[in-house]
């Protein structure tokens, strides 16, 4: 286990997280704003890899393929919308997790019907695809450097807008209380489709750049849209700074497990025993991490509302 | 004496009911009932499975042994509480005569009882767990496919005999992963570096790729069906690691996969009983038929669903159409009276095959199709390695 290893495990992690960020981001703003529970918002993950996917393969062009791909996502994503979430923002929770799950289903065999069940054909552009060396000796993927960079670009726009807009301040306003900014007279049903919007975008904005790293298949928005909830959590529900530094947290933590939980184990327990151990462990570590967060905050490291 | 001639002549007199009696029967269709995964990421190998089974199907005019077939089709969804249900309903609502398919070995241990019991045949088209093969073999059990080490063991006698002095061994954490380091380490003597358990279903590997660079070994040997193998091959040649060391696999680099990593994929190495470009006549009228039926190469569950149709058809032409008479069918199964799309093809004493095992290598064909292609033989005519422990002769 030398220095630079644990190096590029440690932008493994970042990369992992920035990834689970621009997924959680549009969850967290979603939640927090409109007390909406969307198990669908890794869908836009799903769509944001086919659509990209799809485009880029049409048009022979990435940058190209990229942009029609999120614009077609973003145009989906409002249709969703306006067809379905907004019937069920002002239902229960339970209504809300029994109808996005309907529409994953959807989605999900949609895609099939379209794409087929295996997994599509989605690579980096040719120029993108090769190492970048950060020291002489230490090479990393250039892809999952643009995604680190691409995902931190990201963060400083959100913060802008949340921190420095009209916009931004009236997001923060309604994550706080909604019912008062709904009595200032700001129409709140608008500004949910706006955030709505912009959250499906940064997923499938996610999803496109994922896809090529991962397999683009019908089900790949399920396991991320697990892992966005807990950086949620974590972070506290609504804050976008919470679901930065959450997402980071459990990028890391995920990616430490499985690079040295084994061997770190192998050291106290016996090589057999850490052989069967540690992989359990390492898939556990994030929600045990999780459950200590929420015993010491039970609203998160950054929670948005304030309150305990 | 006389007493005995009169007991003989009654029972041939009821033997001879019998027989008509199921001749009658005979006059029903052939009822097979077939279970696969056709829903959720792994439903490709499902599908290519039955497109195999129903391509020969349509070969043969829709009859096994020249009866009339009816083939109800069940999704096992991967859920072997969900394949028992089904199972279940095939066995006591729609009656049939065999199950055949099964792509997952879990699955397949969830209803080889019901099916045993009921005294139905059962046919694999893929799956081939060992308790089946060894102590917990039946009479009622075949396999077109091979038994689940085989391909593993395969690429362990290959990467032993090409001299890789250390090997990383990596596979997703469950039963057949397990199993597949198994397969692998009977054969392989030289030194494995490190064994990685990655949980079912991960899609990213790097923190798997990153120690994996720094291991410092000759190859990586893995089990990644589906879409965790197309992951990690874009992966691993993304990373440049396909420059450093050989990357040897079973079950992940297959015509099911291939379309989506395409170039990331190129000389990749496998183990596999079929291979496309196998050279006997029937392997070669198969492909040609397979791809203009499905516009796509196709991949070795293909070909163990093509391969278990014309099994079945010679079975039942043997028998003369009864399917009723397990004992008859099962004798006539036995002598496995087709030919198979891998060449020499026959059954051992516990109802699996005894083939050949290739090495294969992920190739780009002339037309742009990435395809597996056969590229030595590894082991010829070989049993599997539990058939000691089954009490079948």
């Amino acid at each position: 286990m030398n220095s630079s290893l644990v190096l590029l495990q440690l932008l493994n992690g970042l990369q992992l997280g920035m990834v689970l960020f621009l997924v959680a981001a549009g969850l967290t703003l979603v939640f927090g704003v409109m007390d909406f529970i969307n198990l669908a918002h890794g869908v836009q993950y799903t769509l944001g890899a086919y659509l990209t996917a799809a485009s880029t393969a049409y048009f022979a062009n990435f940058g190209i393929g990229l942009i029609v791909g999120l614009a077609s996502a973003a145009v989906l994503g409002y249709l969703l919308e306006l067809l379905v979430f907004r019937v069920l923002t002002s239902r229960s929770h339970l209504e809300q997790v029994l109808g996005t799950f309907g529409v994953i289903l959807i989605v999900t065999d949609a895609m099939k019907l379209i794409f087929g069940p295996a997994p599509i054909s989605f690579s980096a552009p040719e120029a993108l695809s090769g190492m970048v060396m950060l020291t002489p000796t230490l090479a990393y993927p250039l892809w999952r450097m643009l995604i680190i960079l691409a995902g931190v670009g990201v963060a400083l726009l959100l913060w802008l807008l949340v921190a420095r807009t009209r916009i931004g301040m009236l997001v923060r306003a309604g994550s706080t209380d909604r019912e008062i900014v709904d009595l200032m007279g700001v129409n709140i049903d608008r500004l949910f489709v706006l955030v709505f919007v912009f959250g499906a975008l940064l997923a499938a904005f996610a999803g496109a750049m994922a896809g090529p790293l991962i397999s683009v298949e019908p089900t790949m928005g399920d396991n991320i849209v697990i892992l966005a909830f807990v950086v949620i959590v974590v972070g506290g529900i609504g804050s976008v700074r919470g679901a930065f530094f959450a997402a980071i947290l459990i990028g890391v933590v995920d990616v430490l497990g499985r690079a040295f939980a084994t061997t770190l184990l192998k050291s106290v327990i016996g090589a057999s025993a850490a052989t069967a151990a540690g992989p359990a462990l390492a898939s556990m570590l994030i929600y045990i991490l999780m459950v200590l967060i929420l015993m010491a905050r039970p609203a998160g490291l950054f929670s948005a509302s304030g309150a305990t | 004496m006389r007493k005995t001639q009169i007991s003989a002549l009654m029972a041939s007199t009821l033997l001879v009911s019998a027989f008509a009696a199921s001749a009658t029967v005979s006059a029903e269709p052939v009822k097979i009932g077939f279970v696969a995964t056709l829903s959720g990421p792994s439903a490709p190998l499902g599908v290519h499975m039955r497109n195999g089974f129903q391509l020969a199907l349509k070969e043969l005019g829709g009859k096994l042994g020249g009866q009339p077939t009816e083939v109800v089709i069940v999704d096992d969804e991967l859920k072997p509480d969900v394949a028992v249900t089904k199972v279940k309903g095939l066995l006591e609502r729609d009656k049939v005569n065999v199950v055949a398919g099964v792509v997952f070995s879990n699955v397949m241990m969830a209803i080889a009882k019901p099916v045993f019991e009921s005294e139905t045949l059962l046919v694999s088209g893929n799956a081939g767990p060992s308790p089946l093969a060894g102590a917990g073999c039946s009479p009622f059990f075949f396999s077109a496919s091979y038994q689940n080490d085989q391909n593993h063991e395969a690429m362990g006698a290959y990467a032993q005999a090409k001299g890789f002095k250390r090997v990383v061994l990596m596979t997703p954490n469950y039963q057949a992963g397990r199993d597949s380091l198994a397969g692998f380490k009977r054969y392989y003597k030289g030194e494995v570096v490190e064994e990685m358990l990655t949980p079912l279903g991960q899609l990213d590997f790097s923190a798997e790729l990153a120690k994996l660079a720094a291991s410092g070994a000759d190859a990586v040997f893995t089990f990644m069906p589906g879409g965790m193998g197309v992951a990690l091959v874009k992966q691993f040649s993304q990373s440049g690691l396909n420059k450093k060391m050989q990357f040897l696999s079973a079950f992940t680099v297959d015509e099911t996969t291939l379309p989506a990593t395409k170039d990331a994929a190129e000389g990749m190495i496998s183990g596999a009983q079929w291979a496309p470009n196998l050279e006997n006549a029937e392997n070669k009228a198969f492909v040609a038929a397979y791809e203009k039926e499905f516009g796509a190469p196709p991949s070795l569950y293909a070909s163990q669903g093509y391969d278990l149709a014309k099994l079945l058809d010679g079975a039942i032409k043997t028998t003369g159409g009864n399917v009723s008479d397990k004992a008859a069918l099962r004798k006539a199964i036995a002598a496995a009276p087709f030919k198979s799309v891998r060449g020499a093809f026959k059954f051992n004493a516990n109802g699996f095959p005894i083939q050949d095992f290739f090495v294969v290598k992920a190739v780009k064909r002339a037309d742009g199709a990435f395809v597996t292609q056969m590229q030595e033989k590894i082991f010829s005519a070989q049993s599997d390695a539990y058939v000691a422990q089954c009490a079948l002769k």
